[in-house]
């Protein structure tokens, strides 16, 4: 782990993009980029991978899917399988167009619930949890650019980032 | 500038040959008298005795093991049905009548249904065209030469259509009972709805559609053409609005088509959301043939212009669709199978009892393949699994038709055979010939308008 970050502040998304293209160039590393609003094709000019979100919610939903059968199987028809207003209650696939709407809520509930938690728990957010913001005008019109250095290449990082267009430029011990 | 290559053109014209030869076929197949029909069950039962009576056994032991309400409401309702039957002819009608009048009914629907669905195809992919004109769409300006291109089947498309109801009023088939006066005369059911079911009415209905459709389409394609030489801005609004006036025409227009031209079928039965229903199916089916046609234009080299992210939205077009079309399909069932009134539920049981299989396979092909396959982001993005997906939901949507058209006309008299493949290798055919004809016509890029830069660069 680098000892020493370089805070570098844009006041432009697309200098920004550039600076990024260009540090990734130079195959410097970059710790995190905090901006005010999520700008487009940063993550992929970081390298970043895709996000896996989406296949956990398939799943999530699978399970819930899962969840409403097996609920509705053993409530309605195992357990006690009366006669309510002449619904064929003999198994489960002979009442299974009353128990769908049931099936599909379920299915959306859970694949958007557990996705939720999910992204809060991979993203490490809580209430009460302490802001991680290295600056506060990130929040607001400011984007900043993290680069872990070391004492040989901090020098030559530093003028990278003073070409690519950077309105501040700050050393940060960690 | 795209040219319909030799060997397309070909098969195009094979599948036209072929298909009007099987079909010429089948009509002549037809059993030419009641008498034939009598001795064609005849036979049958004598070689298939043993297994006809151990099914008929097995099916009422089973009806007596679940003596659910289903079962009881069918067996009611198969009596009222029969009654209203006998009620009608004012005689009992026999077996073989009844089967002689299905199968002369077979080679009609088949036609009927194949030129039907590939009308609603052309007529779906128009309508998907307005749409993206009349909310300013970024992205598919693109592919509008596609869309156009296949749109100009509305008038073969529409006027085959045409052809056959007008030959069904003349009584040279039997596709809707609600047109045979010695029926209606006996039938108080129908009788009452003849104000809006006859002959003439119907008819000016069906041209005040078709005309208007053809009208409107052509109008818009045309203003679409004319500019590519004409860089104002004025066509283009005037193709915004004409648009806007096409889809508040359409949506009143389709919905009274699909009651015209599929529910009357069923003459007793109706459904409020039915328009909806078949809107559904012909929006998607249209929207398919728009990416299959797209990616086999791009894959000869003639769109360089449409990337991947472009076949990702129709993609999405797709899947949407076919879970819209499930939503509308299971809402109508539901409703029905819930309540289980029985003059609503016949229309089921009949597709329950004799269609099981295209019934349910349909669900399968409309929805959970799409659903399982083309969820995925990357997938949408790859060709092969595009087509292969689109194949699916053309086949299921045609199977949709099938369901809806078949029960009320050969009953369970139906197969897929001779007639129904052969009519929708004709109208195939033609649908090939037209649109890529059509296609070939004009330069596959729209020039001037306004969105095209935006589409070309289209990203997702």
């Amino acid at each position: 782990m680098a000892t020493k970050v370089i805070q570098a502040i844009y006041t432009d998304d697309d200098i920004l993009m550039n600076a990024v293209k260009s540090v990734k160039e130079k195959k410097y590393h970059i710790e995190e980029i905090y901006t005010p609003f999520p700008v487009h094709g940063l993550d992929k000019a970081m390298g970043l991978p895709h996000t896996r979100l989406a296949i956990t919610s398939f799943l999530y939903g699978v399970v819930g899917l899962t969840v409403a059968v097996v609920m509705m199987n053993f409530i309605m028809i195992e357990d006690w399988p009366q006669n309510i207003g002449g619904k064929p209650s003999f198994s489960y696939i002979q009442n299974m167009p009353a128990f769908v709407p049931i099936m599909f809520e379920l299915t959306v509930f859970f694949a958007a619930h557990l996705m939720v938690i999910t992204f809060y728990m991979r993203s490490k957010l809580w209430p009460f949890k302490k802001a991680e913001n290295p600056d506060p005008r990130t929040t607001d019109d400011r984007f900043l650019m993290e680069i872990s250095v070391n004492k040989k290449n901090y020098q030559e990082v530093t003028e990278l980032i003073y070409k690519s267009g950077a309105s501040e430029i700050k050393l940060k011990e960690n | 500038m795209y040219k319909m290559s030799k060997k397309l053109q070909l098969t195009a014209i094979i599948l036209m040959i072929v298909g009007a030869v099987g079909l010429i076929y089948s009509f002549v197949s037809t059993p030419a008298s009641v008498q034939e029909v009598e001795e064609m069950l005849a036979h049958d039962e004598h070689h298939g005795e043993h297994e006809t009576s151990a099914t008929h056994q097995s099916g009422m032991k089973q009806n007596h093991e679940n003596s659910n309400h289903e079962n009881e409401a069918k067996h009611t309702s198969d009596d009222s049905h029969n009654k209203s039957h006998a009620e009608t002819d004012g005689h009992e009608k026999s077996h073989a009548e009844h089967v002689y009048d299905q199968l002369k009914n077979k080679p009609w629907s088949a036609i009927y249904t194949s030129s039907l669905f590939f009308f609603l195809i052309a007529l779906g992919a128009f309508t998907f065209y307005a749409i993206q004109n009349a909310s300013q769409a970024g992205w598919s300006p693109v592919i509008f030469r596609v869309m156009e291109g296949i749109s100009k089947f509305i008038l073969p498309g529409g006027i085959i259509v045409f052809v056959i109801l007008v030959l069904s009023t003349l009584q040279l088939n039997h596709l809707f009972i609600w047109m045979d006066p010695s029926i209606v005369e006996h039938d108080e059911i129908i009788s009452n709805k003849t104000g809006y079911l006859n002959d003439s009415f119907f008819l000016i209905r069906a041209a005040i559609y078709i005309v208007g459709w053809v009208l409107l389409s052509r109008v818009i394609v045309k203003n679409s053409r004319k500019q590519d030489e004409n860089p104002s801005l004025k066509l283009h609004k005037k193709n915004f609005k004409l648009s806007a006036i096409y889809l508040v025409f359409f949506i009143v227009t389709e919905s009274m088509m699909s009651w015209d031209w599929i529910m009357s079928i069923d003459t007793h039965w109706f459904s409020t959301l039915f328009g909806w229903y078949v809107f559904a199916s012909m929006f998607v089916a249209g929207i398919t043939t728009i990416a299959l046609v797209t990616i086999y234009l791009k894959s000869r080299g003639y769109l360089e212009f449409v990337n991947n992210s472009h076949i990702h939205d129709l993609a999405k077009f797709m899947f949407g669709i076919s879970i819209f079309w499930t939503y509308l399909w299971f809402s109508q069932f539901l409703l029905i199978w819930y309540s289980n009134i029985p003059e609503e539920a016949v229309y089921y049981i009949a597709r329950f009892n004799d269609y099981q299989l295209p019934f349910l396979g349909m669900v399968a092909l409309n929805f959970i393949f799409p659903l399982l396959v083309l969820i995925n982001s990357d997938f949408k993005r790859v060709n092969w699994i595009i087509v292969m997906s689109g194949i699916v939901i053309l086949i299921g949507h045609y199977l949709n038709f099938f369901v809806m058209i078949m029960p009320g006309t050969v009953g369970e008299s139906w197969f897929i055979g001779i007639p129904e493949i052969s009519s929708i290798l004709l109208i195939l055919g033609l649908f090939i010939f037209v649109v890529f004809k059509a296609i070939s016509s004009v330069p596959l890029l729209a020039k001037n308008n306004p969105y095209i830069k935006e589409s070309k660069h289209f990203h997702y």
